[in-house]
């Protein structure tokens, strides 16, 4: 049986990462593109906890608790711009959502 | 005591013309009369008494009366181009001040005298007039505006009451305001004597700078100074310009032609401000100025010749007129025009005296027309009276005395006052003008016979008027009959006060007048200097008998020459002139086609061919310029600036907003195209554009 070393770990979070950059900038459902954003978190919590096992202290777990809680308050913040957004536009397409450059 | 409140003269008829101004629509006819008459009355009796009280103030040496009521018009020092003697600087101050001397003395008296006459008169004429306050009310500021022009001690008061005389004036022939005539003759008036007015107060004040003061004293003190040089040349044009004011105000030609217009007036208006007073004002003026004209020979010498012609001219049309009043006018013109050769011939006494006598007897001629003209229920016309002696007999009797003064009988007034004048021309120094004389005594002979005719016409013949006028003849009452009974009294005897030395007498009035006119015999004698001052030699005497007996004869040929035509007038008279150059009798009957004349000239009231002059040429003429010349730059003002315009919107347009402002707008706008692609609004897109800038960090520092 092969030994999980790091870079396993690395493999899967820069996969982990792909996808959820994928997520973002081909969806146009914005629900989606924040779930795709939480995967790209998740991809980054998986690197600091695999460099935290590597280093042996818990300096990268740390960061990563830091990171789930900021994602769960992105997740509320980002959820709640949707539902006043939605009253207003009746749509959640992201491409719709264009009135940025103003 | 009446001396130092000489200033209420002229305010008594200015209180009654107050009167009738603010209440006289409410007074009734009566109250009138008495507020109006009443205050002229008040006027010459204290004219009578501040003129005695002056003679025992000068006590024969005529040094003037000066009462300064107050500073009118104050100036600071004037600069002068010379230094008065008394090294005093100049100052222009008008004041309301008043000047008693002789002149202005003998003026007092015979405007407040005849004046008050004149009012009881009308009393009785106007009594079935309408208008009866407004009449009186005239009336009065008329005889305010004369007494301020008399008493005036400047120019610029003179000038206050000659503008009031003149607007008074122009007041009352208008008084019949509802007949066209009468408004057209009161314009003419007016208009006229604006012209005259203008050489006046330019004369006025170019002496007055000159000289520098308005007052008489002054002026006439400087002008004796031997300051100026006989001749000098600012003098005579002041001189010549005054003598433009004079011939305005006083009828002389050019400007005479108001004066027979003016009979559209009322009877009394004529005889008070058309014949005794207001037309005297030109004589009073250049009598006034005396010091001034003596310095001035040319200016003399004009006066003298206008005022022969004018005689003679103005004779010569009243031979011919049929209405009773025109011919007065007429004869008014002459009168006036003998006023001036006495004193262009430098007689300045004598053309007073002539004015003195000349009030009395054509104020009478015109009061007794009045009263011919109201029995005969307003008829003026000659040809349709005659017979009348023995139905209004005060009239014809006091008339006829009137006509015997002014064609010069012995010994009425008009002789005396006409003869010093004749003599005078005759031997005057001044110009040596023998046919002066000759003019004058030309005009002597045509007076008497126009005179005459008058009267024969009208008192004489088989009457020719209708049956119903016939059958109204009466007398007029005596307020009009009184007055004229005084001024006949006074045409017989005003001349007794100037008997000349040749007959006798003492010529009180030439003495009474000598200071006012003390160097006039001097300064006349200066170019002259051969001439004698006084004829007082014997040598003489014979030859003014002689010319007083032609001038008697020539009184006597035309008025017989008069009744041998028109004594036995019947309904068909014929005019002796008509028969016998009935060419003559046209230019005569048509006042010489002076007005006709004018018309084409001056008013342009008439073309000649298609050529406008005058006053409605200047007038077309600028219209034309007007419409062509100034409005056409209007419009041309127009066209360019609309050019400029066009074109200035052009490049407005096209080059400010287009190149200047639109120009960086599309610029800026092409340029953010490539520049948008980055601010597209899409999050997905900015999110692509991080990515792919990630990526290319990436892959630099990897194959760095």
């Amino acid at each position: 049986m092969v030994p999980i070393t790091t870079l396993h770990y690395l493999v899967v979070a820069a996969a982990l990462f792909v996808l959820g950059v994928i997520g973002v900038l081909t969806r146009r459902n914005v629900v989606i593109v924040l779930m795709s954003i939480e995967l790209i978190l998740n991809a980054v919590n998986l690197n600091l906890v695999a460099f935290s096992r590597m280093w042996g202290n818990l300096h990268g777990q740390l960061f990563a608790i830091f990171i789930v809680v900021d994602a769960a308050a992105e997740a509320a913040v980002g959820l709640g711009i949707l539902i006043a957004f939605f009253r207003n536009r009746e749509t959640i397409n992201v491409d719709e959502i264009d009135l940025l450059k103003w | 005591m009446f001396l130092n409140h000489i200033w209420l003269i002229p305010l008594f008829p200015a209180f009654g013309a107050a009167m009738m101004f603010f209440f006289g629509r409410r007074l009734q006819k009566a109250t009138v009369s008495a507020v109006c008459v009443g205050v002229v009355v008040l006027a010459f009796l204290f004219a009578c008494f501040t003129v005695v009280e002056y003679t025992r103030f000068a006590q024969g040496t005529g040094r003037p009366f000066e009462k300064i009521v107050y500073t009118w018009l104050g100036s600071g020092d004037a600069h002068l181009s010379f230094v008065k003697k008394d090294g005093t600087p100049a100052q222009f101050n008008a004041d309301a001040g008043f000047l008693l001397d002789p002149l202005s003395s003998i003026w007092l008296l015979f405007v407040t005298g005849v004046g008050m006459l004149i009012h009881i008169y009308s009393v009785g004429y106007m009594a079935h007039e309408g208008g009866y306050y407004r009449f009186f009310g005239y009336m009065n500021l008329f005889m305010f505006s004369m007494l301020t022009l008399v008493l005036a001690n400047n120019y610029m008061l003179l000038f206050v009451g000659w503008e009031g005389v003149g607007l008074c004036s122009y007041l009352l022939i208008g008084f019949y305001f509802h007949r066209k005539s009468a408004n057209d003759a009161a314009n003419k008036a007016f208009i006229v004597n604006r012209i005259g007015d203008a050489g006046f107060i330019l004369g006025a004040l170019t002496l007055s700078w000159y000289l520098g003061s308005f007052r008489f004293t002054d002026i006439n003190a400087l002008a004796r100074s031997g300051h100026f040089a006989i001749g000098d040349p600012v003098l005579t044009v002041a001189a010549l310009l005054l003598f433009v004011g004079a011939c305005g105000k006083s009828a002389q030609l050019p400007l005479y032609v108001w004066l027979p217009d003016a009979m559209e007036g009322p009877t009394p208006v004529s005889a008070l401000i058309h014949a005794a007073t207001m037309v005297t004002a030109g004589v009073y003026m250049v009598a006034r100025s005396n010091a001034v004209f003596v310095l001035a020979p040319t200016a003399m010498k004009t006066v003298a010749i206008v005022g022969a012609l004018t005689a003679v001219f103005a004779a010569s049309i009243g031979l011919v007129q049929n209405d009773i009043k025109r011919v007065l006018a007429y004869s008014t013109v002459s009168q006036l025009g003998y006023m001036f050769l006495a004193l262009g011939v430098g007689a300045f006494a004598a053309g007073v005296f002539h004015v003195f006598t000349h009030a009395f007897f054509k104020a009478l001629l015109f009061l007794g027309s009045g009263s011919v003209i109201h029995a005969l229920s307003g008829e003026q016309d000659m040809r349709n009276m005659g017979d009348l002696r023995g139905r209004i007999p005060t009239t014809f009797k006091t008339m006829f005395i009137a006509t015997l003064a002014i064609a010069g009988i012995p010994p009425l007034a008009g002789f005396f006052s006409k003869d010093e004048i004749l003599w005078r021309a005759w031997r005057s120094a001044g110009g040596s003008f023998p046919y002066l004389w000759l003019i004058g005594f030309g005009t002597a002979l045509m007076t008497a016979f126009y005179m005459a005719r008058l009267i024969f016409l009208t008192f004489y013949g088989q009457p020719r008027m209708s049956h119903e006028v016939e059958h109204h003849i009466h007398e007029s009452p005596k307020s009009m009959t009184g007055p004229l009974v005084v001024l006949a009294t006074c045409s017989v005897c005003a001349g007794w006060l100037g008997v000349p030395a040749s007959l006798g007498g003492t010529n009180a009035f030439g003495k009474f007048l000598e200071p006012v006119f003390a160097r006039e015999a001097v300064a006349t004698a200066a170019f002259a200097p051969a001439e004698p001052q006084e004829p007082a030699g014997e040598e003489h005497r014979g030859l003014e008998w002689g010319l007083m007996l032609l001038s008697v004869g020539a009184a006597v040929v035309g008025g017989g020459w008069a009744y041998g035509h028109y004594a036995k007038a019947g309904k068909e008279y014929p005019e002796p002139i008509a028969v016998k150059a009935p060419p003559l009798y046209t230019v005569l009957y048509n006042k010489w086609f002076v007005d006709e004349a004018y018309d084409y000239v001056f008013t342009g009231r008439r073309k000649i061919g298609d050529v406008r002059l005058g006053a409605m040429g200047a007038g077309e003429a600028s219209s034309w310029f007007d419409a062509r010349i100034i409005d056409g730059a209007v419009n041309d003002a127009g066209w360019v600036t609309r050019a400029v315009a066009t074109l200035s919107t052009w490049w407005d347009k096209w080059i400010i907003d287009g190149v200047g402002v639109n120009g960086p707008a599309i610029l800026a706008r092409m340029i953010s195209y490539p520049t948008r692609l980055f601010e597209w609004g899409l999050v997905q897109w900015y999110a692509l554009v991080m990515v792919a800038g990630l990526l290319g960090f990436g892959v630099y520092y990897v194959w760095k």
